[in-house]
């Protein structure tokens, strides 16, 4: 088990059951010990009225300075549409090498593209999306082979096609960086 | 891409320029920055840089300016401009002095990873493409591919004439032989490498969902389409597109899949803009095709646009001497992913693997070792952690749905019957092992 913790931080009143299999499965990726918190946060002032969606760069030094403790890992977990002034829309990001990330569910879900709900499909992407920003806090960069959880996914699609695992060469480096 | 492509930013905007340093660094370029046409100047100077990323509107000297500068001083990087929405005029002037595209702030995070992929192509068409052909010489990536029969040794052999051209290819073998790992072996080992292998399971989804996944639809094609959806052709572009059980798709789906194959283009569902994508196409099956054009069930003119290349993949029982390998293989695997020590397998029990016929092949043998791994003492495989005897070998089995039928309970048994850990565990979608469920009347 290493010494480094991660803290998944809940802003998105999920429920209970749901966090703990996401637990679960970032305890067995990192192998290390993950806590499951719930924060409450009046989301109003990162509400952009022009884009009606969240300001991911602000919401990332809101959790920042909420996780004080950097041999820690902490995710901020949100349920509403992220987006950073530069790009239409995150899914999450991370603070490269740094002891911060947030990651949203929003854009994650069936429904929102007019497909039937699947709430183990939306576990599963949502999973993805939570260890891959935080193995960009391990200082992980974005990796070419296809299942590995730290290729770059622009697109909900494109999330499918990977695992919620590390490859081999991403799970070395991750080993050295533990 | 041994040598990382380099990237400068320059916009005056501070959020701008740390989130697309970022994003670039993430993705493995080098970056740098600049907050002012001079600075991105006088850093030019010292260097070159293969992309610039530069905003039109600064204060001071302007991206338009900037272009020309670069332009005198003759550097050939692929140049690229920000704009605003509004200012749209000036980025098609820029256009017409040598910028390479230009996009509207702010971005879509898809257009603009692939507006810098279509830049790396072109650098990589400029200089790269010589080393790429060269490396292609030898396999890479079929580390999965275990096994040093003559059977296998074949398949590697046909992957290695195949992986370089850009012909579609037709994979066939039965369930579980790694029909998806060949699949893999020709997308890394051709020129397209760098761009993604995107995977459709036709089996799984209806008419209907299929030609959704397949070809994306608009935002409002229907009630609830809230956003745009991609397509996988439209994924797949540069790439590949791999369609897995190519033979369970519906007649009219068939058309529709050689209409793209010949135009290489198609449109969203509820949208009337042709997309073009340059995709290569490989597919899998388990079922004899030529049979199913010969009895009208397969259009004969699909078939042979698919079956320019075949690759036979060779059941596990016609390459037993593979056997210890893979074995060795998975316990490794496993091991990692359990977070175990690697153990070794006592040689009775390999010995009894060895004699056994597996029906599903690869992957039955693959799910016999994880199963081991879980419910041995962790020192090493005995006979008594494998699956032979009362659990799933018993006498009365002897055909292959018996089999099937009891390996799916067991499975589920396993799983406390929770279906998609199950299906996981069967790499199967729930569909699937929902239909086999009604089809062996399994209950819990
Ligand atoms: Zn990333
Ligand atoms: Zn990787």
């Amino acid at each position: 088990m290493n010494p480094q913790t991660i803290t998944l931080l809940s802003f998105g009143h999920f429920d209970r059951g749901f966090l703990e299999k996401i637990s679960e499965a970032v305890a067995q990726e990192f192998n290390c010990a993950v806590s499951i918190k719930e924060a409450r946060l009046d989301l109003t002032g990162f509400f952009d009225p022009n884009r009606r969606q969240y300001n991911g760069d602000q919401l990332l030094k809101e959790v920042h300075s909420m996780s004080i403790n950097t041999s820690k890992k902490t995710i901020g977990l949100f349920n509403v549409d992220l987006f950073i002034p530069i790009l239409t829309y995150i899914f999450g990001q991370a603070q490269l090498g740094g002891p911060t990330a947030i990651a949203s569910l929003y854009r994650l879900s069936n429904e929102k593209y007019g497909i039937l709900p699947n709430d183990d499909q939306i576990l599963e992407r949502f999973k993805k999306e939570i260890i891959h920003e935080l193995g960009h806090t391990f200082k992980l960069l974005h990796c070419y082979t296809t299942t590995c959880v730290m290729r770059s996914s622009t697109y909900v699609e494109d999330i499918e096609q990977k695992e919620a695992q590390f490859c081999p060469k991403c799970r070395n480096l991750l080993q050295s960086s533990l | 891409m041994e040598k990382k492509i380099s990237i400068l930013v320059v916009d005056d905007e501070d959020s701008v320029r740390d989130s697309l340093n970022l994003w670039f660094t993430e993705d493995g370029y080098r970056v740098e920055c600049a907050e002012n046409a001079k600075k991105a100047l006088s850093i030019l100077e010292c260097g070159s840089f293969d992309i610039i990323l530069t905003d039109l509107k600064m204060p001071g000297m302007d991206g338009l300016e900037l272009l020309r500068r670069i332009r005198a001083l003759n550097k050939d990087s692929i140049i690229i401009v920000m704009t605003a929405f509004a200012s749209v005029d000036t980025a098609v002037k820029a256009l017409k002095d040598g910028a390479f595209d230009y996009v509207t702030k702010p971005f879509d995070p898809d257009d603009l990873s692939h507006l810098i992929r279509n830049a790396t192509k072109q650098i990589s068409l400029t200089n790269e493409n010589e080393t790429l052909k060269k490396r292609v010489d030898s396999l890479e990536n079929v580390e999965d591919l275990i096994g040093k029969s003559e059977a296998i040794k074949r398949v590697l052999k046909e992957i290695e004439s195949v992986a370089p051209t850009n012909s579609s290819v037709i994979i066939t073998g039965e369930s579980g032989t790694g029909k998806e790992l060949v699949a893999r072996a020709i997308h890394a080992n051709s020129l397209r490498k760098f761009y993604p292998m995107v995977s459709v399971h036709c089996g799984a989804l209806t008419e209907s969902l299929l030609e959704s996944e397949l070809f994306g639809h608009e935002k409002g094609a229907f009630t609830g389409a809230l956003y745009n959806r991609k397509g996988r052709f439209e994924m797949a572009d540069s790439g590949t597109i791999f369609l897995d059980e190519i033979a369970t798709i519906s007649q009219k789906m068939q058309v529709e899949l050689l209409r793209v194959l010949e135009t290489r283009s198609f449109m969203r569902v509820g949208g009337n803009k042709e997309i073009s994508s340059d995709f290569r196409v490989i597919c899998a099956t388990n079922r004899d095709l030529k049979g199913m054009v010969e009895k009208g069930a397969f259009r004969e003119d699909l078939y042979y646009r698919l079956n320019v290349m075949n690759i036979h993949v060779p059941p596990l029982r016609e390459r037993v001497e593979d056997i210890p390998l893979l074995t060795d293989y998975f316990i490794k695997k496993y091991c990692l992913s359990m977070n175990k020590p690697n153990i070794a397998m006592e040689s009775a029990a390999l010995k009894r693997i060895m004699s056994y016929k597996f029906p599903g092949n690869i992957r039955e043998l693959e799910n016999m070792i994880e199963r081991a791994i879980v419910v041995g003492n962790g020192k090493k495989i005995s006979l008594k952690d494998l699956p032979f005897g009362k659990d799933v070998i018993d006498s009365s089995v002897e055909s292959l749905d018996d089999f099937e039928k009891a390996f799916i309970l067991q499975i589920l048994n396993k799983y406390g019957w929770n279906i998609s850990r199950t299906a996981n565990a069967l790499k199967v979608d729930r569909v699937t092992l929902y239909n086999k469920i009604k089809k062996y009347g399994l209950k819990s």
